[in-house]
């Protein structure tokens, strides 16, 4: 028999905690024991990119993260990315905009990759871009519409007016 | 597509990962970065009763200078290490070699330890370990012990490890001033394994080339240290003709295998254009270096 695992993880700002067994992937217990459908398992041996999630702020791949590796960790899914009210975040926006995506199951992946090169990088050229969402495969959209979404997103991120300073910021001052 | 049930080990030293591998060594398998292992796991290629993580040992995941070494802990991250300016300036050819290993999000998680002692000649930092002798050290139930890189590198995905050891750091010797790299690899798909690649590291003196380090990968069971290209460089300037001959000498000594992805001819020939662009990379780097130290 396998040991099981107490996991203690903060998801999108929020703490969860769980058991699993330890062959538990980050992407199934996202999945399973939380709840969180949004991350897609494709290929299942890291090759696809589809599950992608950030791990402390990077990219990761959840299928081949253990779902014990991520405890004492923060992990940021699709579900995390947009505002609370539900407002899709710059990058979702361009990728309805740009017609990035057409059957959507690439899609979290994707905007994850795009979410963690603009945080790290707000202007980046094509090759930067395609360095980044160069491990995603896409089987609808030829790239073409998904590499214009993010620059569209990095042009609206960088456009907007300056995000008003959080409550809990303010208070630390 | 799942992996079969196994026990996890979370060690907190590396002493207790050695009492932990010593009494599992025949079921366990070490956990770092799990780039590799873990698609092995849900393929089922692999199939251990036990699994050793090493994500909790601190110690190993750091990186520091000596007086003459860059040591390289077992599970510093191959994306801490593709930004660290100390391994950009005391060892370029580790650093010119990340930007091909897969994609970023591998490297976030890959660790260079886990990499080198997956062993895969297809990969790229065996190829770096092995051109730049970099010196290997092993943790057991005996004690430590270090093992060179011609030695560390046995067949396909084998090492001189024994079941019992575990890698703790790997020793770089620190590049001379005037020293450039270059890392080269030609794939089917971007992030792919490639089919074959050059690493190269040389040294300009007085716009020569000195300590020529030349290492390909996939043309063989275990990374190729091109030793004949090596010495026809050393001591001359990277002109074409010089060039066109250490292709030709790889060309000869190389006997790849071929598969449905590329021929053994094909992978004979590109090995020496990937070396010529390799070695020109490497030069040009190692003059801006000089260029701009003066």
């Amino acid at each position: 028999m396998g040991s099981r695992h107490e996991i203690e993880l903060v998801v999108n700002g929020e703490a969860r905690r769980g058991t699993a067994p330890a062959r538990t992937s980050l992407a199934d217990f996202l999945r399973d024991t939380l709840g969180l459908t949004g991350t897609h398992l494709g290929c299942e041996h890291g090759v696809c990119g589809a599950c992608t999630v950030l791990l402390d702020g990077a990219p990761v791949r959840s299928c081949i993260v253990l779902a014990v590796q991520a405890d004492g960790h923060a992990v940021t899914t699709i579900e995390g990315v947009s505002g609370p009210d539900g407002r899709l975040s710059p990058v979702q926006e361009a990728f309805c905009q740009a017609h990035a995506l057409q059957c959507g199951y690439c899609t979290s992946g994707m905007v994850l990759a795009a979410q963690a090169l603009l945080d790290e990088c707000p202007h980046p050229g094509r090759a930067e871009i395609d360095e980044a969402l160069g491990g995603n495969i896409c089987r609808c959209t030829g790239y073409v519409q998904i590499r214009e979404a993010v620059e569209q997103a990095a042009r609206a991120i960088g456009s907007a007016p300056a995000e008003p300073v959080a409550e809990e910021a303010v208070a630390h001052d | 597509m799942k992996p079969v049930d196994f026990e996890l080990h979370r060690p907190a030293t590396t002493d207790e990962a050695i009492a932990l591998l010593a009494e599992h060594a025949a079921e366990a398998k070490v956990l770092a970065g799990g780039q590799s292992l873990l698609p092995l796991l849900n393929f089922r290629l692999a199939r251990p009763d036990h699994l050793i993580d090493l994500g909790r040992i601190a110690g190993l995941a750091q990186l520091r200078r000596t007086q003459d070494e860059l040591v390289v802990g077992a599970m510093v991250r191959q994306a801490q290490a593709e930004r660290s300016p100390a391994v950009a300036a005391h060892a370029p050819l580790l650093a010119a070699a990340f930007p091909n290993i897969a994609h970023p999000p591998i490297r976030n998680r890959g660790t260079v330890g886990g990499s080198l002692a997956h062993a895969d000649p297809a990969a790229e930092l065996p190829a770096v370990a092995r051109a730049l002798d970099a010196v290997f050290v092993a943790a057991g139930p005996r004690g430590r012990r270090e093992i060179t890189s011609r030695d560390f590198f046995r067949a396909n995905l084998m090492t001189d490890l024994e079941a019992d050891e575990l890698l703790v750091e790997i020793r770089f010797s620190r590049a001379a001033p005037h020293t450039g790299a270059d890392f080269q690899e030609v794939g089917r798909r971007r992030g792919d394994f490639a089919l074959v690649g050059a690493a190269a590291q040389v040294t300009v003196d007085d716009g020569l080339l000195s300590d020529v380090r030349i290492c390909l990968t996939g043309v063989a069971q275990t990374p190729h240290r091109a030793v004949e290209a090596e010495d026809l460089l050393t001591g001359h300037a990277p002109d074409p003709a010089l060039l066109a001959r250490a292709a030709d000498a790889i060309r000869d000594t190389i006997d790849p295998s071929g598969d449905l992805h590329a021929t053994a001819g094909y992978r004979r020939d590109v090995a020496g254009v990937l070396m010529t662009r390799a070695v020109t990379g490497a030069h040009r780097r190692a003059t801006e270096t000089a260029a701009e130290a003066a």
